[in-house]
């Protein structure tokens, strides 16, 4: 009886532990399919904030920190859009949150393609907040980082995807090409056919933001 | 076993059907509600973010005590304990913002910040480059701002009624001695130091830091840049001269050195834009520097500097006091500079910024009455006619070393305090006409101490409080100098100061060695400043008051030179300054304006009474305006100033009673000035290109106005000579090319 009484109760805290990992990668997965289709500063800044939540209280995950930089850089980024100056009190607000959520990860996790690509957008948000005044100091950072990131993994499509967003975006006189853009964005949508993320909850983020550029005219 | 097994059901299903709902607001201390901040349970999956209104609602299934968090950027976690238990609970939360370096109210009363480093200034260092007017002049890019006089015929910053001796120049802390190239009698010289090498400026114009000293008017501090962004070679063709360096960094970019070497041959210059002086020496320059940078721990940076220059002029203008003979003026220039810095951080509260700067500077002039075929003429009725043949060799030392260490209070109060040392020898030799030759030295040793206090006693209210003793050996006087600042933020955007400070100050160079016993001369400084920077534009007014209690009075010594016979000068400087900077109101256009009013009247020096001094005026405006076509990779930058005219005294002594007094005095015509550049860069925004290269063109005074200074008397007061700009117009090009030694590799290979 005993003997029992153990078992139930091993049983019970199992099932308890059992249930607080599914917890955790059933709110993730929700998260991150509601990730790919928000597309509001709001909602963004609010998934933000859930993910940090959930990094929080689960101490020794480091995906919901990644995930709540790369929403919170992505708000910025809607927020600026159209904006060449005077972005700053939107860009350095995002820029260091998502640098103190990066650290986050980074002390539960080590360096990978995936976290130099948050380094890039970092970098890249601190530009936009004023390319004129910004572009020699976050530029070649910006560069750089991307180049680390391929460099660690030249198969992470997502890598190709924000080359092909800064040749998109870049004036053609300054090295911009909507034609050069279009080759990355397909490089990448070929490195999804053979991509296969860690777990179900590992960065796979980007076909839709392919899709998008693929479909934008001249 | 079966009442643990009923316990353990009864917690689930109490888990499974308590849901308690948590809603409210989150506001700021001025009532505004705050977007995005994030409410959470510690501990657990859920919580919300407020919306624009501040405003948010969630439930949760957790229950028992907890903790709810509401946190937002800067601003103080608000934690409270809560029993979730299924009773809706309502929170209205007030967040406070933390003093932080980012939002939190900054000292600005008489200062005007000029760096990259903080995320709004009121003008960067590219700023000071792209100024029309300024000719990549460090201080000409600063007489557009308000505070400043245009003043054409000497060189320095005369500010606020100030003259240019009451502004010094100070690079990583220590004073600099001789930043101008020494200049001939009526022309304006530039600053030595390329505006490359400073990261931050700081142009105070008036109520200045306590860790400064020696000025009565102005301080400009100028911080050096740390390591350079990458290895580069540089060089320059303009008309004015060839210059070429190097830059080597590190790979690990822990240290960096370089060097460079420039020669000035203004002979291109004067052929293109005839001067009206003859110059029978054409201006040269050799001139070269070195530095070394090394990071020596994750804060801690020692820097050099050093800086060699030899230069030569010669100016012949016509003698004012006979139609027919010429006045020669020649110059041999040689002079050294080095600066090494040193700053560290000890522990976690303490930083230590040490400095210590050397320079030497030598100039050895001939002066020479000469008639039209350039002949040495030595004429001794009149007998004045004799000192206009003399020779003169100055030398001059200057060391200063200083101690500074910094306390972090808590919060991002701070308390600095440290020690400064200068010891200046100078040497004259002065010839005269007959061969006779005359020296004197002086040595001066200035101790100082000083300390000052940052207090942020809330986010929106903080004072700087500040003393400073000096004491000078040459002298032999002490002085105490208290400084106070104190601002006030009224809204997100919008601050008041107030500054309140008194300043001491040696005599200049000219006015000794003396035979009197004087003291220091003394300024006292009262400063009110509205200030509103937003993102796209900049506001801030002035009004001050300065008073001058200890100005110098002069009297001829024995050698017939005016030296200072006592401080029983006075005088006092008030007025209005305006500052507006936009740069969104019109697409692509970034422009400032500047307004200065100013009434002083000082006496001082040889003037018989209370007058408005020569260099100073009533009304001063400045207009620059940039805008940089993307398309074309060129940037148009355009400059005016416009200033009213200013007052010219002929002051000599009465002969029956052997007083000054004003023999003769008028007002010059206004000033006006209207200066465009252009920057073309070619290379500009092409990927992977290792080539930099920027074209300047510019063109002072470019609708040709009559600019008159100052005017110069004869002797017997029957003539006098318009001051006037050595040209009417200036032209400048120069093509500036960095061929940048690409590290890409050398990131990637580092970070891996």
């Amino acid at each position: 009886m005993k003997k029992m009484q153990i078992f139930t109760a091993m049983l019970l805290v199992s099932i308890i532990s059992f249930a607080q990992s599914d917890k955790y990668t059933k709110k993730m997965s929700e998260l991150i399919s509601q990730m790919d289709s928000t597309y509001t500063v709001d909602g963004l800044n609010s998934l933000s904030t859930t993910f940090e939540r959930i990094g929080d209280a689960e101490k020794t995950q480091w995906l919901p920190f990644y995930y709540a930089a790369l929403t919170k850089l992505n708000a910025a980024n809607i927020q600026m859009a159209g904006k060449m100056s005077g972005n700053e009190e939107v860009a350095d607000p995002a820029a260091d949150k998502g640098e103190a959520l990066l650290l986050k990860a980074l002390a539960l996790t080590k360096e990978s393609s995936e976290t130099w690509v948050i380094k890039k957008m970092i970098a890249t948000v601190r530009m936009m907040a004023n390319p004129m005044q910004r572009y020699m100091e976050y530029g070649p950072k910006a560069a750089e980082a991307l180049e680390t990131a391929k460099k660690m993994d030249p198969n992470n499509p997502r890598v190709y995807i924000l080359e092909g967003q800064d040749k998109f975006y870049t004036p053609e006189q300054f090295g911009g090409s909507k034609e050069e853009a279009r080759k990355l964005f397909t490089k990448a949508q070929e490195l999804f056919k053979g991509f296969k993320p860690e777990t179900a909850l590992h960065p796979n983020w980007g076909e839709n933001t392919i899709l998008y550029f693929l479909a934008q005219k001249d | 076993m079966k009442k643990i097994f009923t316990f353990l059901l009864i917690c689930f299903a109490v888990n499974g059907f308590t849901q308690t709902k948590i809603s409210g607001t989150v506001k700021d201390n001025r009532n505004k509600p705050l977007r995005g901040a994030s409410i959470s349970i510690k501990d657990s999956y859920d919580g919300a973010t407020s919306d624009s209104l501040g405003r948010f609602a969630f439930t949760t299934d957790e229950k028992g005590l907890k903790t709810i968090e509401v946190g937002y950027l800067s601003f103080k976690t608000f934690t409270k304990e809560a029993d979730l238990n299924g009773t809706a609970v309502l929170l209205d939360v007030v967040l406070k913002e933390l003093p932080n370096e980012m939002t939190a109210v900054t000292i600005t009363a008489g200062a005007f910040e000029a760096s990259d480093k903080k995320r709004v200034t009121v003008l960067n260092s590219i700023d000071i480059v792209t100024t029309a007017s300024a000719n990549a002049d460090i201080t000409g890019a600063l007489k557009t701002l308000p505070g400043t006089q245009s003043v054409g015929e000497s060189e320095g910053l005369f500010v606020r009624g100030g003259t240019a001796t009451e502004s010094k120049i100070f690079i990583d802390g220590t004073q600099v001695n001789n930043f101008f190239y020494t200049s001939t009698p009526g022309i304006a010289s530039r600053g030595r130091f390329n505006p490359f090498l400073f990261k931050g400026t700081v142009f105070s114009t008036g109520g200045y830091s306590a860790l400064y000293g020696q000025a009565l008017s102005s301080a400009l501090i100028l911080e050096s840049i740390d390591l350079p962004e990458q290895s580069s070679a540089d060089i320059g063709i303009s008309v004015v001269g060839l210059s070429g360096g190097y830059q080597k960094l590190d790979k690990n970019k822990k240290y960096s050195w370089g060097a460079s070497y420039s020669l000035a041959n203004l002979a291109l210059a004067f052929k293109i834009v005839p001067q009206r002086p003859d110059y029978y020496k054409i201006p040269v320059y050799n001139e070269g520097d070195a530095n070394f940078r090394i990071k020596t721990s994750k804060n801690g940076m020692l820097k050099y500097y050093g800086y060699f220059s030899s230069g030569k002029i010669g100016i012949k203008n016509q003698d004012i006091d006979s139609l027919d003979l010429k006045n020669a003026f020649d110059l041999n220039n040689i002079n050294t500079y080095h600066n090494l810095s040193y700053k560290e951080k000890i522990g976690t509260a303490w930083k230590l910024n040490a400095g210590i700067s050397f320079s030497t500077n030598k100039d050895a002039i001939n002066n020479e009455l000469q008639n039209s075929s350039n002949q040495k003429q030595i004429i001794s009725t009149p007998a004045f006619y004799l000192s206009k043949n003399f020779g003169l060799v100055n030398k001059g030392k200057f060391l200063q070393s200083r101690i500074v260490l910094e306390r972090r209070l808590p919060g991002i109060s701070a308390l600095r305090f440290g020690v400064e040392n200068s010891i200046t020898n100078e040497q004259s030799e002065y010839t005269a006409y007959s061969g006779a030759r005359f020296q004197d030295t002086l040595k001066e040793n200035l101790i100082a101490g000083f300390a000052e206090t940052d207090l942020y006693i809330t986010n929106d209210i903080a004072a700087k409080i500040g003393a400073r003793v000096e004491h000078s050996q040459l002298l032999d006087k002490t002085n105490l100098a208290p400084r106070i600042s104190l601002a006030y933020k009224l809204t997100a955007k919008s601050q008041l100061s107030l500054a309140y400070g008194q300043f001491f100050q040696n005599p200049d160079r000219r006015l000794i060695p003396t035979s009197f016993n004087i003291g220091f001369s003394k300024a006292t400084h009262y400063i009110f400043q509205y200030q509103k920077v937003t993102k796209d534009y900049t506001l801030r007014s002035e009004l001050f008051y300065k008073n001058y209690d200890a100005l110098y009075k002069t009297a001829p010594s024995f050698t017939g030179n005016e030296v200072a016979a006592n401080t029983n000068g006075k005088g006092y400087a008030k007025g209005f300054e305006l500052f507006w900077r936009d740069r969104k109101t019109i697409k692509n256009l970034d422009y400032w304006f500047s307004y200065s009013y100013l009434d002083t009247k000082r006496d001082f020096n040889n003037y018989p009474g209370f007058l408005e001094p020569s260099f100073a005026t009533k009304h001063t405006a400045s207009l620059v305006m940039k805008k940089f076509v993307m398309k074309w990779k060129t940037g148009f930058n355009t400059s005016y100033t416009f200033a009213t005219g200013r007052p010219y005294y002929n002051i000599g002594t009465n002969t029956v009673t052997g007083k000054y007094e004003v023999k003769d005095q008028g007002k010059t015509i206004n000033y006006n000035n209207l200066s465009f550049s252009l920057n073309y860069l070619p290379y500009l925004g092409k990927p992977n290109s290792k080539k930099f290269m920027v074209l300047v063109l510019s063109l002072s005074n470019v609708l040709g106005n009559n600019q008159v200074f100052s005017y110069n008397y004869s002797v017997d007061g029957n003539r006098k000579l318009a001051v006037t700009p050595p040209s009417r117009r200036f032209l400048f090009i120069g093509c500036f090319i960095s061929l940048g030694v690409d590290r890409t590799e050398n990131a990637i290979n580092n970070n891996l």
